[in-house]
């Protein structure tokens, strides 16, 4: 397995942010066809990778460009976000909770407590995207939230929806994949 | 080397003196001085039964590891060839005494170890912590008021269900000291191991089946829970503390896990003993 490359948050130790997208499929490399995360580095260009390097004992806001559509949770617990300073929010409007049927993915670092539902486009929306990056043009939903991180270490982070298509009941591939659906956080 | 008759004998013998000082040491310190350390403790009920157990395993096979060691290390020194030519030693033959007393007290050990640690497993400690499954036949004294958890495994995480409080879920898990638990261990998509080590609980989560584990806490502390079963990228992640607290304390557990998670229960749907992973939406 080929480790995907670190991306590091910008801004400054105590506040830094990260900008993530995911994508219905990445549209190249080994599995062109397989959901996925994308994030970007602190010169504006997207990659592909789920490895996030943060600063310690700092805020971190997060901004995902959500561009896929609804799978649902297996689970409806992991629609209530937790463990973020403030309310999550979806398109600029505070969610308390998210409805578990209308769930794309989830941003998850179980060490952390944290938890983020994120809710899918639309199955009817126009102009959906078909190949990563997705621009802002092309539907989608941005979730921000901001969590705080305390002490150096190194937490995985992990999406909590069956989400892998083609896959049986949705678990494999991309879902037990580093730089699809699950990374790390390196928090340092 | 003539290794026959009186010579013999007198190896018998002192193998046998050397065999029975070191057991007459080892059986009290094992019994005494280390079984009380080995796992998994004494926090819970089942778990000091299972320690019970591996005490009397260590202690009963304690001598027949140490008749073959002094047998070994008491041939290398005595029987050591010396010098320049290697021989074969002198046959040996049979001696159907020796061999007879040989299987028949090793069987009767064996047999013997096999039916208590039966009654063991069964009765005493209730299916050992892994559980009973969907239908429980041998149930703890207070069973009828026991508190039902449900422990649900999914990749990758363990979150517990409360169905006698509002069946709201928790991915912490704090149980009262000196009640019967009762653990409903299942799984939402592969399968799982619920391993609550200083409890004695070690239980299959299966998809598809509620699979019955009883536990009574007996001491306030925290507990370490991990996965058993290799069970996907992140298994070895699934890991956290369970907390033994008094009852009072429990209570207001209770009561904040319900403020906290008010708005999610209507969303998780009426209390179900299993769950099925079916295919949610595209995925298949």
């Amino acid at each position: 397995m080929v480790m995907p490359p670190a991306v590091a948050a910008s801004g400054t130790p105590g506040n830094a942010n990260l900008t993530l997208q995911t994508v219905a499929s990445i549209g190249f490399g080994p599995h062109p066809d397989w959901v996925s995360y994308l994030v970007k580095t602190p010169q504006g260009k997207w990659v592909h990778s789920t490895i996030l390097d943060v600063p310690a004992n700092s805020l971190i806001h997060v901004t995902i460009l959500q561009y896929d559509t609804a799978t649902g949770l297996r689970n409806p617990f992991w629609g209530l976000p937790e463990g973020t300073v403030g309310r999550a929010k979806v398109n600029g409007k505070a969610i308390p909770i998210l409805n578990p049927d209308l769930a794309s993915h989830t941003f998850a670092i179980p060490e952390l407590g944290v938890t983020v539902p994120l809710k899918g486009v639309a199955d009817k929306a126009k102009n959906q995207c078909s190949v990563a990056p997705c621009t802002l043009a092309e539907a989608h939903n941005t979730i921000t939230f901001t969590f705080r991180t305390g002490k150096r270490g190194t937490y995985r982070w992990q999406c909590f929806v069956p989400c892998a298509a083609g896959f049986i009941l949705g678990f494999g591939g991309p879902m037990q994949s580093l730089g699809y659906m699950d990374g790390l956080l390196h928090v340092v | 080397m003539e290794i026959a008759g009186q010579q013999v004998s007198r190896h018998g013998v002192r193998i046998v003196a050397i065999w029975a000082v070191l057991t007459a040491i080892a059986v009290p310190l094992i019994v005494l001085v280390l079984g009380p350390h080995l796992p998994p403790g004494k926090m819970s009920a089942e778990a000091s039964d299972q320690t019970s157990a591996n005490t009397v395993l260590t202690a009963v096979v304690a001598p027949i590891i140490l008749i073959v060691a002094v047998n070994i290390v008491y041939s290398l020194v005595v029987f050591r060839a010396r010098g320049d030519a290697i021989e074969d030693g002198a046959p040996i033959h049979g001696h159907a005494p020796t061999v007879l007393a040989w299987v028949l007290l090793t069987s009767v050990i064996v047999l013997a170890l096999a039916g208590w640690g039966s009654y063991t497993l069964v009765q005493s400690a209730r299916g050992a912590g892994g559980g009973q499954g969907p239908s429980p036949a041998d149930l703890p004294k207070g069973d009828r008021t026991a508190l039902p958890i449900q422990v649900i495994g999914q990749q990758w995480a363990w979150t517990f269900r409360f169905p006698t409080y509002n069946a709201f879920e928790s991915r912490q898990l704090e149980l009262p000291v000196g009640r019967v638990i009762a653990f409903h261990v299942t799984s939402l998509d592969v399968t799982h191991s619920f391993w609550a080590y200083e409890l004695g609980v070690k239980a299959d989560a299966v998809p598809g089946v509620d699979n019955v584990a009883f536990v009574t806490p007996r001491k306030l502390g925290s507990f370490n829970i991990r996965c058993a079963e290799l069970c996907g990228l992140w298994h070895g992640h699934m890991a956290l503390h369970g907390h033994v607290v008094s009852a009072s304390d429990f209570v207001t557990w209770v009561a904040e896990q319900k403020a906290a998670n008010a708005q999610i229960i209507p969303d998780l749907g009426p209390y179900q003993r299993v769950y099925f992973p079916e295919p949610k939406h595209r995925a298949g």
